[in-house]
């Protein structure tokens, strides 16, 4: 092919013209949905996680939760049949990261609010094989003895408004307040108890 | 989609084509001269004296990525890709979830319709129904309960023939449909660590347990002041309220003199979530036929 050593001499031509060809996929399939309505619109009733529920999800985030378990029902029958409605992008607008995993050693999360009691959530997390002898789940016990001082909520919910969740600046003011004290525990289970609670669907 | 990225999604993809096939087929033929013996055709590249040869792609290899762009083409015509264009075939992930459960209804719903006319007496002895209600059982409620339904330290045997709430095959689908809380409130405040103590020995002497005989007396009094509205005079217990009888020696908390002080102290307050926003009304209503059937006598079950 003819000026083809243009493109072989020439280490900047080429580096160029490596960043068009691998480009593609990208600016099609992920730069429109930054910019889609189904994408970026939250769905009806979606608030921003309250002060607990928040401090619950980085303890999720630290233990590695989302390592073994999904927050993703796929739209596939035997999914839907266990887990409930499959999961929509408008629930998870507000999720800075989202925790939707990609493995599932344990059973998907996205729809486990109310399905359990508060009691049940912490027996399990405390040694999971009180309650399901034949669980492989880890045992989180010190979730107990960890109480949260609250901080960094505060801090945490504001960096968390530049990335364009709406906390009113009342809510940030009482944040630290709300979680101080509190043990990890209580905060984790909070945030369990309120996920995909907004879309029902009768298994 | 906007009109924009609607073009931005269609012109993107199409040039993406054009450009790979491009490259595929201007490379395809690059020797300097057709005269020379195919095997000694050269590209004209040389690199410190050293000639490249033209190595062209083995024919059933170009003719692979050829027939991808046949692919490529179909797909996009029958599948959604080009922008808001929904394909041919009119396909979408919902619209795929749907049929199948809509052909799964068609299988069962005459099933589980059957069943549902059932009462639930007749149901907890029909084995083929009890075979469903086991698998329902084991999805939904073996983590608390257990998987044989014997149940765990706060979370109720069903096959004990106790009973918070009920047995009848009313009370337990109304447990399984709106849930229960119970509502035992903490007494350390009121009784004091004292009065803890002899209520929990008078506790033990209901149930014919070893107690201390004389802070049983004192603890008579503090019960019949204070827990008799619940558990009844008698300590057996009072199932509108979900309140246990004391008196047959089982025990959802533990019967040692430590755990009954601990519930005495601080109230015990288990939750059963309701299953009728989760769970559909057929599956509710096997479901509490299973349950029922769990305390049948083993010949009917």
């Amino acid at each position: 092919m003819k000026g083809h050593d243009l493109v072989e001499k020439n280490i900047g031509l080429m580096t160029i013209l490596i960043i068009v060809a691998i480009s593609f996929g990208g600016l099609v399939e992920i730069v429109p949905q930054f910019f889609l309505k189904e994408t970026t619109e939250p769905i009806a009733g979606l608030k921003p996680l309250g002060a607990v529920e928040l401090e619950g999800r980085d303890i999720y985030i630290r233990e590695g939760c989302h390592v073994c378990h999904t927050q993703m029902v796929r739209p596939l029958r035997a999914e839907v049949e266990r887990y409930g409605h499959y999961s929509v992008a408008g629930e998870s607008v507000y999720e800075h990261p989202f925790l939707w995993g990609s493995k599932r050693t344990g059973p998907d999360l996205a729809r486990v609010g109310g399905r359990y009691s508060d009691d049940w959530h912490k027996v399990h997390l405390f040694n999971p094989r009180l309650v399901v002898p034949e669980s492989n789940m880890p045992e989180f016990p010190w979730l107990y003895d960890n109480k949260l001082d609250g901080k960094y909520t505060a801090a945490k919910m504001r960096a968390l408004r530049k990335v364009g969740v709406p906390y009113t600046d009342e809510i940030i003011e009482g944040a630290g307040d709300k979680v101080r004290g509190m043990t990890e525990m209580d905060a984790l289970v909070a945030y369990l108890q309120q996920l995909g609670t907004l879309l029902k669907e009768k298994r | 989609m906007s009109i924009f990225w609607n073009f931005w999604i269609i012109g993107l993809t199409l040039t993406n084509l054009a450009l790979l096939l491009w490259v595929l087929l201007a490379n395809r033929k690059v020797a300097v001269s057709d005269d020379d013996a195919p095997e000694n055709r050269t590209t004209g590249h040389i690199y410190d004296g050293i000639e490249e040869y033209d190595n062209p792609l083995p024919s059933w290899w170009f003719k692979m990525f050829l027939a991808s762009f046949v692919f490529a083409a179909a797909y996009l015509a029958i599948y959604p890709g080009l922008g808001s264009f929904k394909g041919l075939a009119g396909w979408t992930q919902v619209n795929q979830l749907e049929g199948e459960q809509q052909k799964a209804d068609e299988l069962y719903s005459e099933q589980f319709g059957m069943y549902n006319a059932m009462p639930i007496e007749e149901l907890a002895r029909d084995s083929d129904a009890m075979k469903m209600g086991l698998r329902l059982f084991a999805n939904n409620c073996a983590v608390c309960h257990g998987a044989d339904g014997g149940g765990n330290y706060g979370f109720p045997n069903l096959t004990d023939h106790d009973w918070l709430y009920g047995g009848e095959p009313a009370a337990i689908k109304q447990t399984i449909n709106a849930g229960r809380t119970g509502a035992m409130p903490g007494w350390a405040a009121i009784l004091g660590e004292d009065g803890i103590r002899e209520t929990t020995e008078y506790v033990l002497s209901l149930s014919d347990r070893d107690h201390d005989a004389e802070l049983a007396v004192a603890g008579a009094k503090h019960f019949a002041q204070n827990c008799v509205a619940c558990h009844s005079a008698d300590g057996k217990g009072n199932q509108m309220m979900g309140a246990p009888n004391l008196t047959d020696d089982i025990w959802l908390y533990g019967g040692e003199p430590q755990d009954i002080r601990q519930s005495l102290r601080e109230g015990r307050n288990g939750v059963m979530p309701a299953q009728q926003e989760l769970l559909k009304e057929s599956r509710i209503h096997l479901l509490a036929a299973y349950v029922f059937s769990l305390s049948l006598p083993l010949d009917e079950q």
